[in-house]
C-alpha cells in the first residue's frame, strides 16, 4: 500500500487563453505522489501551483499529458467517470464557497449526500461529529453569514473530509485560520494519512506546515524546480 | 416544509432552502410568476368568452346537419340560401326532415335609457324538435302572431324586467312600430356582436324584417334518419347540392368551423389569440429571469458541488424543485386573482368569462414546463464549464 502512487503525473502541459493571448502556464510536469503522504507545493505567486492542483484534482480538463488518480486516467475521461472519481476526493480551497442558505451541518451533509441518500439521522451525526472535531461543536446550526472567516474555512474542511476521501487537495487551507487551528488541521490530515492512507497535496507558505510535510515540491514559472523528499 | 421536502426528496431540499433563504427575492419571484399566470388567464378568459359566446346560439338548436350559403362562416355572416335546397335535401336518402332558420339583428329600445341589440332567430314553431329540449315546450307559444321568447340575460337590460315574463304576463317589446309580446325566456347571454337573443316564429320574423323573404332563409337545419351515419348523409348532400353556392356540414363540424373562423380569421379572435401569446411570452420571460438569476447567483456554490462529484442531473433536480415550488406558489394566488377578475369582467360585460378546470390545469402545466425548461437552460452554463473556472 505505502509503496503505491495515489497520483501519477506525466508530461503535463497546460495553456490558458485563446489565439494571440494563448500562453503556456505549465511545462512538462512529471510527478509520482505516494499513497498516504503529505506533499506540499510551493512557489511564488503565479508559478502555477493552483493550476497544477486543479489539474491533478480533476477540476480542470487536461489538455496535454496525463494524470492518473487512484489508478484512473483523467485525460479524455467521460463526465460520468469524472463525477465518480471526484466523489473519492476532498477539496479545500481558499474560496470556501459554502452554500449561504445551508447551516454548517447542512453544508457538511452535502459532502456525504453526494454518495447517496443514506439515513439522514446517521449522516447528521457524522457531520456534527466532524464539526466538533474541528472546534465548531457550538456552531453547527449557524448559517455561514453568522460565522467568522476562520470558522467558515473549518466548515469547508469538514465538508471535504467528512466522507473519508482518499486524496485531499488543499489550496492554502490555513490562510484564513489562526496559527493554532491551522496547525491542528494539518495534524488532522497527517493523522488521516497514517491511519487511513489518505494522501494530501497542499499549497502553502506556512513554515510550520513545511516541517510536517513528507515532500516539498517547488514550482517556478510553471516548472518543477526542486523536489525534496524528507525522511524522518 | 423543510423536513417534509427532505423526506420526499431523500436529500436536503436545496431548492427550497435556496429559495426561502432570501424572502424578498422569493416573494418577488412568486409575484412574477403570479403576474404571468394572471396575464395568461385573463387573455384565455377573453378568448374563451369569445368562443363561448359564438357557440352559445348553436345550443338553442337541435340538428344533425347545417346547410348554409357557401360564403357563410358563422351563424350570422354570409348570404341567404334558397329554401328550395331544403326541399331538395329532404329527398336525399337518409334525410328525415328539414326546417329553415332565419337570423337578423334588431335594436330593442326597452326604456328611455335602456336598449339592447338582439340577435333574432325565426323558425317554424311547429318544428319544435329542431330546438333544444329546454326551448321546445315554449315553441307552441310562438304560433300566435308577434310572440317571442326573450333572453333573460340580455345585456344592458335590468334583469328584473324579465322576472315575471310568462304566457299570462307578457312583456311588450316595440320594434319599428311592431309590438311583440315576450311570453317566455331563454338563456344564451350576450356576446361580442349582440347583447341578447330573441326567438320568434318564421312568420313573425318576416314581419319584423320586412326586406327578408320566406324563400331565402339564412340556414337550413336537417335531421337524419335513425341509424344513418351523419358523414354519409353529408357526403350525399354535397354531391346533390351545388357546391358553389351551398355549404353542407354536420352540425358539430359547423360549430367547430365557426370557432376556428372566429379565432383565426376575425380581428377580435386574432387579437385575443395574440394576447394569449404575448401573455405566454411575457410569462416565460419572467420565469426565465427568476430562475436564471437564481442559478447565476449560486454558480460558485454549484461549481463547488460539481467539484465534489455531484452529477449534472443533481443541479437539474434542484432547479426542477425550485420550478415546481415557484409554479405552485405562483399559481395559487393567480387562480384566485384571475377568478376575481373573471367575475368582475363577466358582470361588467355580460360575457361568459368563467374559470374552467381544464384551463386552470393547462395554465399550471404550462407554468411548470416554462419554469423547468428555463431552469434547465440556466444550468447549461454549469454543465460545460470546468469547476475550477467558476470558483
Ligand atoms: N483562468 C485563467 N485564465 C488565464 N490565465 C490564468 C488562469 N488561471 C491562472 N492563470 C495564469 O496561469 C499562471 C499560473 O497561475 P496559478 O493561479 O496557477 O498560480 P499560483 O501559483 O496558484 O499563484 P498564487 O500563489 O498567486 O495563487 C499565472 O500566470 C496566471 O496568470
Ligand atoms: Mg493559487
Amino acid at each position: 500500500m505505502s509503496s503505491t502512487s495515489a497520483i501519477i503525473v506525466t508530461e503535463l502541459n497546460h495553456w490558458f487563453g485563446q489565439g494571440e493571448a494563448r500562453k503556456q502556464a505549465i511545462f512538462d510536469v512529471n510527478l509520482k505522489i505516494k499513497t498516504g503522504s503529505l506533499t506540499v507545493l510551493m512557489g511564488p505567486s503565479g508559478s502555477g501551483k493552483t493550476t497544477v492542483l486543479t489539474l491533478m484534482g480533476c477540476l480542470r480538463d487536461i489538455q496535454n499529458g496525463q494524470v492518473e488518480l487512484l489508478g484512473y486516467k483523467l485525460f479524455d475521461s467521460s463526465q460520468h467517470d469524472k463525477d465518480s472519481i471526484r466523489r473519492r476526493l476532498g477539496f479545500i480551497f481558499q474560496a470556501h464557497n459554502l452554500h449561504a442558505s445551508l447551516s454548517a451541518t447542512e453544508n457538511v451533509l452535502m459532502g456525504l449526500q453526494v454518495h447517496g441518500a443514506g439515513r439522514i439521522a446517521q449522516q447528521t451525526k457524522a457531520a456534527v461529529h466532524i464539526l466538533d472535531l474541528l472546534g465548531l461543536g457550538d456552531r453547527t446550526d449557524y448559517l455561514p453569514e453568522n460565522l467568522s472567516g476562520g470558522q467558515k474555512q473549518r466548515v469547508a474542511i469538514a465538508r471535504a473530509l467528512v466522507a473519508n476521501p482518499q486524496i485531499v487537495f488543499a489550496d492554502e487551507p490555513t490562510a484564513a485560520l489562526d496559527k493554532e487551528s491551522g496547525i491542528s488541521v494539518v495534524k488532522m490530515l497527517k493523522t488521516l494519512g497514517s491511519s487511513r492512507g489518505t494522501t494530501t497535496v497542499m499549497v502553502t507558505h506556512d513554515n510550520r506546515i513545511l516541517d510536517m510535510a513528507d515532500r516539498i515540491i517547488v514550482l517556478e514559472d510553471g516548472r518543477v524546480v526542486s523536489d525534496t523528499l524528507k525522511t524522518e | 416544509m423543510n423536513s417534509t421536502l427532505r423526506k420526499l426528496l431523500g436529500r436536503l431540499p436545496l431548492g427550497w432552502l435556496q429559495l426561502s433563504y432570501n424572502r424578498t427575492r422569493l416573494f418577488s419571484a412568486i409575484a412574477g410568476v403570479t403576474f404571468a399566470n394572471v396575464l395568461v388567464f385573463v387573455q384565455l378568459g377573453i378568448l374563451g368568452a369569445l368562443n363561448g359566446s359564438s357557440i352559445a346560439p348553436y345550443t338553442l338548436f337541435n340538428a344533425d346537419i347545417l346547410v348554409s350559403a357557401s360564403d357563410s362562416n358563422t351563424l350570422s355572416d354570409g348570404g341567404n340560401i334558397a329554401r328550395q335546397f331544403m326541399f331538395e335535401s329532404s329527398s336525399v336518402p337518409g334525410v328525415k326532415k328539414g326546417t329553415a332558420l332565419y337570423i337578423g339583428q334588431m335594436e330593442w329600445q326597452q326604456s328611455e335609457s335602456a336598449s339592447a341589440t338582439l340577435q333574432v332567430f325565426g323558425i317554424n314553431p311547429l318544428s319544435s324538435d329542431f330546438t333544444t329540449p329546454a326551448l321546445a315546450p315554449l315553441m307552441h307559444l310562438l304560433i300566435d302572431e308577434n310572440r317571442a321568447v326573450i333572453d333573460r340575460r340580455t345585456r344592458g337590460i335590468d334583469s328584473n324586467v324579465f322576472n315575471t315574463v310568462s304566457r299570462t304576463d307578457a312583456l311588450a317589446m316595440e320594434f319599428n312600430g311592431v309590438t311583440v309580446s315576450a311570453v317566455g325566456l331563454l338563456d344564451v347571454g350576450s356576446g361580442f356582436t349582440a347583447d341578447g337573443t330573441m326567438m320568434v316564429s318564421d312568420q313573425t320574423f318576416l314581419r319584423l324584417f320586412r326586406h327578408r323573404q320566406s324563400g331565402a332563409p339564412d340556414h337550413i337545419l336537417l335531421h337524419i334518419d335513425e341509424g344513418v351515419s351523419v358523414d354519409v348523409v353529408v357526403n350525399r348532400l354535397r354531391s346533390v347540392l351545388p357546391g358553389a353556392t351551398v355549404k353542407v356540414n354536420s352540425y358539430s363540424d359547423a360549430i367547430e368551423a365557426d370557432l376556428n373562423f372566429q379565432t383565426t380569421e376575425r380581428p377580435t379572435g386574432i387579437i385575443f389569440g395574440f394576447g394569449v401569446m404575448i401573455g405566454i411570452v411575457v410569462g416565460v420571460i419572467i420565469v426565465y429571469q427568476v430562475l436564471a438569476t437564481d442559478v447565476t447567483s449560486h454558480l460558485k456554490e454549484y461549481a463547488t458541488f460539481k467539484a465534489m462529484g455531484y452529477p449534472h442531473t443533481f443541479f437539474i433536480g434542484v432547479v426542477f424543485e425550485e420550478a415546481l415550488i415557484l409554479a405552485v406558489l405562483g399559481f395559487v394566488p393567480a387562480l384566485v386573482i384571475a377568478t376575481l377578475i373573471y367575475i368582475g369582467l363577466g358582470s361588467a360585460t355580460g360575457l361568459p368569462i368563467e374559470m374552467s378546470i381544464v384551463r386552470a390545469v393547462l395554465v399550471f402545466l404550462g407554468t411548470l414546463a416554462a419554469c423547468s425548461i428555463s431552469g434547465a437552460i440556466a444550468t447549461s452554463r454549469l454543465a460545460s464549464a470546468d469547476p475550477a473556472d467558476l470558483f
